[in-house]
């Protein structure tokens, strides 16, 4: 209690020298809460956007199923027995046949994954409504990047060419209806949504899907034989392995800030211990022991954080608090990359994370802080008292 | 324990520094008692060993041989949190250059001894008022030490040695900073408070201006004692 009155005292004294550093830790404080505030909005988002409009609650993939090879579409197709399309009628799931063909936008050639999926389902915010039987060809939905990458508009029709079950090629114009916009890549580009049925008999696979998406809501899981269960864990692993990687690099930063913060600090500390060797022999001959003087010194240099944490809170709250409100736009592009992102990001602030960060921040700044006033224990109270250099 | 009202008690003391792969022996063979309410001064030119031995009655510095008794305790066989409780409770310190914290103003420079023995804050201020009123300051509470001129820091020191009431203030050259009239303010007060209050005052100096207020010179030379003088005061 006397080390914490003390090193208050002396902090306030200090006066430039302490706010100087409490400025500079407290920086590091809030970009270290807000770089983990946005990847946390952001895993937040991704999550919430590949479950509410490509994994619902969870898929049955059929066994051949593989996503990442395409010689196993083919195979990959399996008819819906009376259980799963009495489960699709209660709207528990949404079956989707999948196939690759060819399209042909303004006579190039694209490769494409057709797939068909129910107009009426509701399991996943795919908008799969538009896809209402049109007199004027088959009707069909894709995303703004397809549109964007092959300079489709609604009420364009593109030819598409596709191999049925037997193998044999079938071509035919479908019609641009509906051009949605999803924070989920994978759900767009180079896909072309018909409805199910069509797809089912353009492939001659009556009552066949190649994947059911589960509703969220429901908690659905069944055994079908036939059919391979993927839940959440399984189907977000890109998410949180992406996540991760951009939790190390932002573990970089943390570092740097920490590093530079903690350099002022122990620069402050080293400078304090070579400059107030008289007041520490003072300390001494007043009655501290050199134990004493070294918690001191330690809580003096702690305390900084305590401070900054302080400060932190006074401007980075409503910073912060801002940020999370108005959100972090996206440079235009960003998500051509692939990555699940939103145009806006917005930083999610766990109590957890303010309070972990808090006590990374103040346990370092201790430990910084205790190397140099070791020293103290070792130096001679008389030549201390006098300021003569130890 | 104190005899016969014997504060400090010296036995064949001897303090060696070591100096390359040899020693230097600052003290040598010193036998002295002060007892209580004395007024006395280790005087002596430099590097006669007269602040070596106020460091080793203070309890900064170990004989390395011989004896040094201070209010019954040996000051060699005191660990380090024994010999910062004797120096927390009994001892006072006024040094040459004042040691004031710069960073704590009057007020708080003075109440710093009180807050290590832990007293609430009312028995401080009331202290601390008691010893700024001893040495003429109450005006300057608030002011910080580099706002203060040296005979005022030096009063602030004493201030800070005498309040919490020490039976023994060890006082190293604390008018080598200070003009004359400085000087003579200072001891004044010592030696009023000497009068009053019955603590020990011991200085290490060669300032005449302290000399002729001391009321026992203990003279050293080379680490040895040579004279040991009472001065008969009117």
């Amino acid at each position: 209690m006397l080390a914490l009155k003390l090193a208050y005292r002396n902090l306030m004294g200090a006066r430039l020298r302490t706010w100087l550093n409490v400025i500079v830790l407290s920086l590091a404080f809030v970009v270290i809460i807000w770089f983990k505030g946005v990847i946390n909005g952001w895993d937040q988002q991704a999550r919430r956007d590949t479950i509410d409009w490509q994994i619902g609650g969870g898929q049955y993939w059929q066994e051949n199923y593989d996503p990442y090879d395409p010689f196993s579409i083919e195979d990959s197709h399996a008819p819906m027995t009376e259980t799963i399309l009495k489960s699709v009628e209660q709207g528990e799931l949404a079956p989707i046949l999948i196939s690759q063909a060819t399209m042909y936008p303004e006579g190039r050639i694209q490769s494409i994954s057709l797939r068909g999926i129910s107009p009426d389902q509701k399991v996943i915010e795919l908008p799969t409504s538009y896809l209402v039987n049109d007199e004027n060809g088959i009707p069909a939905i894709i995303g703004e990047r397809t549109a964007r990458n092959n300079k489709l508009a609604v009420g364009d029709y593109v030819t598409i060419r596709w191999r049925d079950v037997n193998g044999i090629f079938d071509a035919d114009e479908v019609k641009i209806v509906h051009i949605f916009k999803t924070n989920v890549p994978v759900m767009d580009l180079s896909i072309v949504w018909i409805p199910l049925e069509k797809h089912q008999e353009m492939a001659g696979m009556p009552g066949e899907a190649t994947i059911l998406i589960t509703s969220k809501e429901t908690g659905f899981k069944e055994d079908f034989p036939g059919w391979n269960f993927k839940d959440h864990y399984f189907l977000l692993s890109e998410i949180r392995e992406m996540i991760e990687m951009k939790s190390v690099g932002g573990s970089v930063y943390f570092v740097v800030l920490m590093s530079l913060a903690m350099l002022a600090i122990f620069d402050t500390q080293v400078l304090s211990i070579f400059r107030r060797q008289k007041e520490i022999g003072t300390h001494i001959a007043l009655g501290m022991t050199q134990r004493q003087v070294v918690t001191l010194f330690t809580v003096e240099g702690a305390m900084h954080s305590v401070l900054a944490a302080i400060l932190a809170t006074i401007y980075g709250a409503p910073l912060l608090w801002l940020q999370a409100v108005v959100g972090w736009s996206m440079p235009a592009g960003t998500d051509d990359f692939g990555l699940t992102i939103a145009e806006t990001i917005y930083p999610a602030y766990s109590l957890a994370l303010v309070l972990g960060s808090t006590m990374i921040v103040l346990i370092t700044t201790t430990i910084v802080s205790y190397i140099p006033a070791r020293r103290i224990a070792k130096m001679n109270p008389t030549d201390a008292i006098r300021g003569k250099i130890q | 324990m104190m005899k016969n009202g014997q504060l400090i008690t010296i036995q064949n003391l001897i303090k060696d520094y070591p100096v390359g792969r040899g020693f230097f022996r600052a003290l040598n063979d010193i036998n002295l008692t002060i007892g209580e309410g004395e007024f006395a001064g280790l005087i002596g030119p430099s590097g006669s060993g007269k602040t070596t031995l106020l460091n080793i009655i203070g309890s900064l510095d170990v004989p390395t041989k011989g004896e040094a008794k201070v209010l019954g305790q040996s000051i060699g066989n005191l660990n380090t949190r024994q010999s910062a409780k004797l120096r927390n409770h009994s001892l006072g310190f006024i040094f040459q250059t004042y040691n004031l914290l710069p960073v704590y103003n009057v007020f708080e420079n003075v109440e710093l001894p009180l807050l290590l023995l832990k007293m609430s804050k009312d028995e401080r201020r009331k202290l601390v008022d008691q010893a700024l009123d001893w040495v003429g300051l109450q005006d300057k509470r608030k002011s910080r030490p580099p706002q203060l001129s040296g005979g005022e820091c030096q009063r602030v020191s004493i201030a800070r040695a005498m309040v919490k009431s020490p039976q023994i203030v060890l006082a190293d050259e604390p008018t080598a900073n200070l003009d004359a009239k400085n000087s003579h303010n200072i001891l004044q007060t010592m030696e009023k408070l000497n009068e009053e209050l019955k603590t020990t005052f011991i200085f290490a100096t060669h300032d005449d201006k302290v000399i002729q207020y001391l009321h026992r010179k203990i003279s050293l030379d080379d680490g040895h004692v040579v004279n040991d003088e009472q001065i008969k005061k009117q």
